[in-house]
């Protein structure tokens, strides 16, 4: 069933939209919710929702419960291949919780945020940007660690990155909906205007395994990876000094040791290396640039490094 | 008038990117102007240069005070204005979303570290600020309530008004909040045009910065005087909504009074030109805020009125 979940009325002739669609099955209570597109460039939790939709459909019988998929937040910014909101110059995941008697967005994310409250768990899935690539990871900020953790390691996912959290990130989807007691999980993999289809097939093993841990999925489902968990360790940030262009010599996911030269800045036009990049740290080059012009200050990479060397 | 660099950046396509300060007066640093920190800023660069041309002849006639150190950077972005853009245009960061900054961060992280760094330990700092929708405002201060500015200084710039408002999640990042955190007494100067030059107000801004220099002590100057100013907290202005999506046509003006009932604007479809509806205010007072596209959505802030 297609459900809206918001709707306003744009300028000429248009309204925007906000739709999801249910899937239910069985007497079981638990809800499950499925939200992505709130960045517009981001565009690996659009072949997930399919995933997921077009798997439960093809094996109702093994749903016991509620499953809401929400593919597109920002509708017009996947449309136009804008992050933000086309015409406000404005990030969505700054506008949460919203407002009932705000302006269209706000009411929009309000009413986004009123129709995912009550939901047992819910999955927001997000892919970076178009410039830098992640491994598959849920990011939790500290005070939500003690909940969430358990959860997201039932997700199949690489890493759990538990991060310090910033006045700002408290306007997200995400932290308004733990904040209301609605289990946020927020999940980051690829890279932005791109399908990684691999990452895609392991989150979807990923929310099986949570469904079947829910007991709202009675069929089979395959052994989940440990993920990483950075508590206790750090994580280094390389940035580039120069302006270039930057090209990069190992390859993303693997481990390094602190000083290995993982690409290089170049300048075409004086065919100069403007700066070899290195290794800040030993560890896991678990964010590798994937777009390739920098300026002073663009992030290249960010490295976890092993637990002992941390404490 | 001394100009220096306050920060460079190296582009690997573009001449480097320099953040130019124009400083006035020698000692103590009394007060920093900040314009464009956005491409589409033009309104608030040229206000800039209109002070940078006043101060120099202040200077040049010794009538900036002694001690008293005056810095005007008219322009961070001005990358992302020569392009048509707002944002950093590589990757559609605000810098007015980074402060204060981080030196060893992002683009925009360090270019607002590297102008921070210069504009700390001001006495006082005022931004020229922009609204992100399109539309004209009654030339006005305004400054977050963090506890540190006294709001009765606002009053010196002799606006018509003068609006106090709370701080949100998202502003804990803009320049005016850190300044403030900083310990810098912070102002927001808002004017009526943003990507276009209004000079009538651009004249009211400056003078009104000059005002508030002057009862400052700051330089020694015949400016006319101003209002007396009307100091209100953001809930005793009336935010209008639009109902309908369309075209807009305004019936008012920004600084009219208008009585409760006033039909402010009319929406109109877009195709066959029928009415879809009016837009009247219910409460008695100024328009401080007219929104300026022909086009509007469905809840859509298209008026404010100051009851
Ligand atoms: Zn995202």
């Amino acid at each position: 069933m297609i459900e809206t979940v918001a709707s306003a009325a744009l300028a000429v002739n248009e309204n925007l939209i906000i739709r999801k669609r249910r899937i239910r099955h069985g007497d079981s209570p638990m809800r499950l919710s499925f939200v992505t597109g709130t960045h517009g460039d981001e565009l690996e939790g659009q072949f997930l929702a399919y995933l997921l939709g077009s798997f439960l459909d093809a094996h109702i019988e093994q749903l016991d419960g509620t499953v809401d998929i929400y593919p597109a937040l920002n509708p017009m910014g996947i449309d136009s291949i804008t992050r933000g909101i086309p015409m406000f110059d404005l990030d969505m995941n700054r506008i949460f919780p919203g407002t009932k008697k705000g302006t269209m967005m706000e009411v929009v994310c309000s009413s986004i945020i009123d129709d995912l409250l009550g939901s047992d768990v819910c999955i927001d899935v997000h892919s970076s940007n178009i410039f830098l690539q992640e491994i598959p990871q849920i990011r939790i900020s500290v005070p939500t660690a003690e909940m969430l953790v358990p959860y997201a390691k039932m997700m199949n996912v690489d890493l759990i990155w538990v991060h310090e959290s910033a006045t700002v990130l408290e306007s997200t989807l995400a932290h308004t909906l733990n904040m209301h007691g609605t289990k946020t999980l927020v999940v980051e993999m690829g890279v932005g205007m791109r399908i990684t289809k691999e990452y895609c097939y392991q989150l979807f093993e990923g929310i099986l395994n949570l469904m079947k841990q829910l007991e709202m999925w009675h069929g089979e489902v395959s052994l989940v990876r440990e993920p990483i968990v950075s508590i206790n360790r750090q994580v280094g940030f390389v940035n580039s000094d120069a302006a270039g262009i930057f090209v990069p010599c190992v390859p993303f996911g693997s481990t390094v040791k602190k000083s290995d030269h993982i690409g290089d800045v170049l300048d075409p036009l004086s065919s100069k290396v403007v700066e070899t990049v290195q290794a800040v740290c030993d560890g896991l080059l678990f964010t590798l640039r994937e777009y390739p012009v920098v300026y002073g200050g663009s992030l290249l990479a960010r490295i976890l490094m092993p637990e002992e060397e941390s404490a | 008038m001394k100009k220096t660099t306050l920060f460079s950046l190296k582009s690997p396509y573009r001449e480097q990117l320099d953040i130019i300060g124009y400083h006035f007066g020698y000692g103590k640093k009394a007060l920093a102007i900040v314009g464009a920190l956005r491409g589409n800023e033009v309104q608030q660069m040229y206000v800039c240069s209109r002070m940078v041309q006043t101060l120099k002849q202040l200077e040049a006639s010794g009538n900036i005070s002694e001690d008293h150190e005056i810095l005007v950077v008219p322009c961070a972005n001005y990358y992302s204005m020569n392009i048509g853009k707002r944002f950093w245009a590589m990757d559609n960061t605000d810098i007015n979303r980074m402060f204060p900054g981080y030196e060893l961060g992002e683009t925009t992280q360090r270019i607002a570290d590297g102008l921070f760094k210069k504009l700390q330990n001001y006495e006082y700092g005022i931004q020229l600020a922009s609204f992100y929708q399109p539309g004209s405002f009654l030339p006005h201060v305004r400054m977050m309530d963090t506890g540190f500015t006294d709001t009765e200084l606002m009053k010196q710039f002799g606006f018509q008004f003068a609006i106090v408002r709370k701080p949100r999640p998202y502003d804990t990042t803009t320049l005016n909040y850190n300044w403030q955190i900083w310990e810098t007494k912070a102002f927001s100067v808002y004017t009526n045009a943003t990507d276009t030059i209004d000079e009538d107000s651009a004249e009211e801004a400056v003078h009104a910065i000059l005002r508030f220099m002057l009862s400052e002590g700051m330089i020694d100057l015949r400016v006319r005087p101003g209002y007396m100013t009307e100091l209100l907290r953001e809930s005793q202005v009336k935010q209008i909504h639009s109902e309908y999506g369309g075209v807009l046509v305004s019936c008012v003006k920004v600084g009219e009074h208008v009585e409760a009932g006033t039909v402010l604007g009319r929406i109109l479809h877009p195709f066959d030109g029928e009415l879809l509806g009016e837009i009247r205010t219910q409460v008695s007072g100024t328009v401080y805020f007219v929104y300026h596209s022909p086009l509007i959505n469905e809840k859509t802030v298209c008026y404010k009125i100051i009851k």
